[in-house]
């Protein structure tokens, strides 16, 4: 997905169990059994109503606890407790800190080094955010980030789209050799890239112009996710192949079934691979701290490090919180799907 | 390819005709390898084999070559046989980085493995609300890891008014010395990557505890099974696919680990937290007499191939253990 050594490759290595557990059976037949990771996904929309509906007798959707448990006084109350302490606990740890820096970004230098943990001794300072913005160019970073996350996505996309339909749908005589090799690379890890990739960015093939210092080496290496290869083609593998031939009688050609019936269906699977693409450009460091080194195009994450030291601490924090927003944004508003995509590990294992 | 060369198909040539179009032998010509799909094949599937032949395949077999080559951008390369290897296995600093990640990956287990299970199997049991709670502990691994790290950085400040220290101190706790002091540095590190990385092993273990299937539960009660039994007998075994892998992705990615050490000091204080991977990019990107790209790819190899190891042995071993 990115290039960063430091990304998490958990995402990566589950699919790499899935599909080592999935692709077993063969491009071959049919219809697979929903087994995989993007069926169990899609299928999880239609399983809650069911299971509320089940719920009512409390059946179904139980824990450890049953229904006879929680009528328990000493259960009630224990559990109870626990769960508040919990939710409190949650609130401190994982929304304290944000807090803070939301509080921070508003909060006028002085106070911050002197009183941190004080609520506005001295007032409020909105002018941190405005010096952010604009004197610290906060806003041209910000527009680069979104930049380099829009051309990862469309590359990610356009990669993920075809060959997944090529892989799954066209199937090619060499498609197997192809999809091993596709494979394959997710289990090296990006350690391994970092160095000959950075020399291939500096001299690429047939180019005869290095990348350095272009968003086309954020943009192009990006597309090269095994993991949405293996995600969109496994989707596309579920798909009924009855509407496939059904569109080939009535003449529908190659670039017709991919353009108006594959694309079409497959908008839950584009949506998840989407999300991942534009968060994972956003987080991403070590790679476009590499081949970016001209300052003015550089994104928030590589450019947030250097100004730290220059930088008045309020208005530094102010720049940390803006470009906290628009992640936070898009968990807030795809909350399930980001909560779903997360789990899919535990969907595959499990 | 072919493709460029290969004669128009036939107007007139109907797609169900193609069989018989390679009269006799099994020779294939251009012509029925595109009026065969081919052509409309190879467009789809030029996209992947281009980005993943320029941007994986090449690089990782390139990173093979390089690590037996001295390379430095205005020569070219020559085969120096295992003397990358060499020079790497020689480095002082690489034993260090090689304790530190070591440290690393043990704290990061410490902290980081056994709290999310306990999180997530609490949280199964909310009956409201639940999510709330979700989000609440996904929320950390949203934020950017840059900022988030910055964000600690300036929490971590040594001095008694850093917002730790103020927070310990109502307390009358510290001042404490955090990144600054040797002892210090990588537990400080560990914490503020265990904030951040939580909540999507605690999400991956929620996921895992709603396909627990309810009977078992059933079953346990009617043999007299109380929560702890429970638990312990029905949830934990039923989660062991899901801990195996979450442990090796763990060590996985901690053995990578990049960005901590180098926004939060730098390796230091005194070498205390260089890793492999901050040795790694010093090789090969900070030397102002240019890359020892050789020694770097030399030592990345040598990572993934313990890696690899590691992993193969570790399932190995597991293999009789898991669920599937």
């Amino acid at each position: 997905m990115t290039l960063s050594p430091t990304d998490n490759p958990s995402e990566v290595v589950v699919v790499a169990d899935a599909a080592a557990a999935g692709v077993g059976p063969g491009p071959g037949e049919p219809s697979r059994p929903a087994g995989g990771a993007v069926p169990a996904g899609a299928s999880e929309r239609a399983r809650p109503r069911a299971r509320r509906r089940a719920a009512r007798d409390d059946s179904e959707d139980r824990a450890a606890l049953s229904g006879a448990d929680w009528a328990r006084p000493s259960i009630r109350w224990g559990m109870g407790t626990t769960h508040v302490l919990l939710l409190g606990t949650l609130v401190v740890v994982g929304l304290g800190p944000v807090v803070l820096l939301a509080k921070y970004a508003v909060t006028p230098t002085q106070d911050i080094l002197r009183t941190p943990m004080a609520v506005f001794p001295h007032g409020i300072a909105w002018d941190n955010l405005d010096r952010a913005w604009n004197d610290v160019q906060i806003s041209r970073y910000f527009l680069n980030t979104i930049w380099l996350a829009l051309g990862s996505w469309l590359a990610q996309i356009v990669v993920a789209a075809t060959g997944g339909y090529a892989l799954s749908v066209l199937r090619p005589a060499y498609g197997k050799a192809v999809q091993a090799l596709v494979l394959s690379t997710m289990f090296v890890p990006a350690v391994v890239l970092l160095v000959p990739l950075y020399l291939t960015i500096l001299d690429p093939p047939l180019l005869g112009r290095s990348l350095v210092n272009s968003f086309w080496a954020v943009w192009l290496p990006a597309g090269a996710s095994a993991f949405n290869v293996v995600l969109v083609q496994r989707f596309f593998d579920s798909l009924p192949r009855e509407v496939f031939e059904a569109a080939r009688v009535d003449g529908a050609g190659p670039y017709r079934l991919f353009w108006s019936i594959v694309l079409p269906m497959s908008k839950p699977i584009l949506g998840v691979v989407s999300v991942f693409a534009v968060i994972a450009a956003w987080k991403d460091f070590l790679w476009p701290l590499l081949v970016l080194k001209d300052p003015t195009i550089q994104p928030l994450s590589v450019r947030l490090p250097s100004i730290d030291a220059s930088t008045d601490l309020g208005v530094f924090l102010a720049a940390l919180a803006i470009s906290t927003v628009i992640p936070v944004a898009l968990f807030l508003v795809f909350q399930r799907l980001f909560l779903q995509g997360a789990g899919l590990g535990g969907a595959v294992k499990g | 390819m072919t493709a460029t060369t290969a004669p128009p198909p036939r107007p007139d040539a109907a797609p169900g005709a193609r069989r018989d179009a390679a009269p006799g032998a099994r020779r294939r010509s251009p012509a029925t390898w595109v009026r065969g799909g081919g052509l409309s094949n190879l467009t789809f599937l030029l996209p992947l084999l281009v980005i993943f032949g320029v941007f994986s395949w090449f690089p990782i077999v390139r990173a093979v070559v390089m690590s037996f080559q001295e390379t430095n951008l205005v020569t070219e390369p020559t085969f120096v046989g295992l003397d990358n290897f060499r020079q790497v296995l020689a480095d002082p600093i690489l034993w260090r980085a090689v304790r530190n990640t070591a440290y690393f990956a043990f704290l990061a287990l410490l902290f980081g493995y056994p709290i999310p299970l306990v999180v997530a199997v609490l949280m199964r049991e909310v009956r409201r609300a639940k999510g709330l709670y979700s989000a609440l502990a996904y929320l950390p691994v949203v934020v950017p890891p840059v900022v988030a790290v910055l964000l600690w950085k300036f929490f971590f400040k040594g001095s008694p008014t850093g917002v730790f220290n103020t927070i310990l101190g109502w307390a009358d706790l510290g001042p404490f010395p955090w990144l600054q002091d040797a002892s210090w540095a990588m537990p400080s590190l560990v914490l503020a990557a265990t904030w951040a990385g939580a909540g999507g092993t605690i999400i991956i273990y929620l996921a895992a505890l709603t396909s627990v299937p309810p009977e078992l539960y059933d079953a346990a009660e009617v043999d007299g099974a109380g929560l702890w039994r429970k638990i312990w007998h029905v949830t934990l075994p039923q989660l062991r696919g899901v801990l195996f892998i979450t442990l090796i992705l763990q060590v996985i990615g901690t053995a990578q680990v990049f960005l901590e050490p180098y926004l939060f000091t730098g390796g230091g204080p005194n070498n205390a937290t260089v890793t492999v991977l901050l040795l790694i990019y010093r090789y090969a990107f900070q030397n102002s007499l240019g890359g020892d790209y050789g020694a770097a790819t030399a030592l990345s190899l040598m990572l993934a191939a313990f890696l690899a190891v590691f992993s193969l042995v570790y399932f190995r071993l597991t293999r009789s253990w898991s669920t599937t």
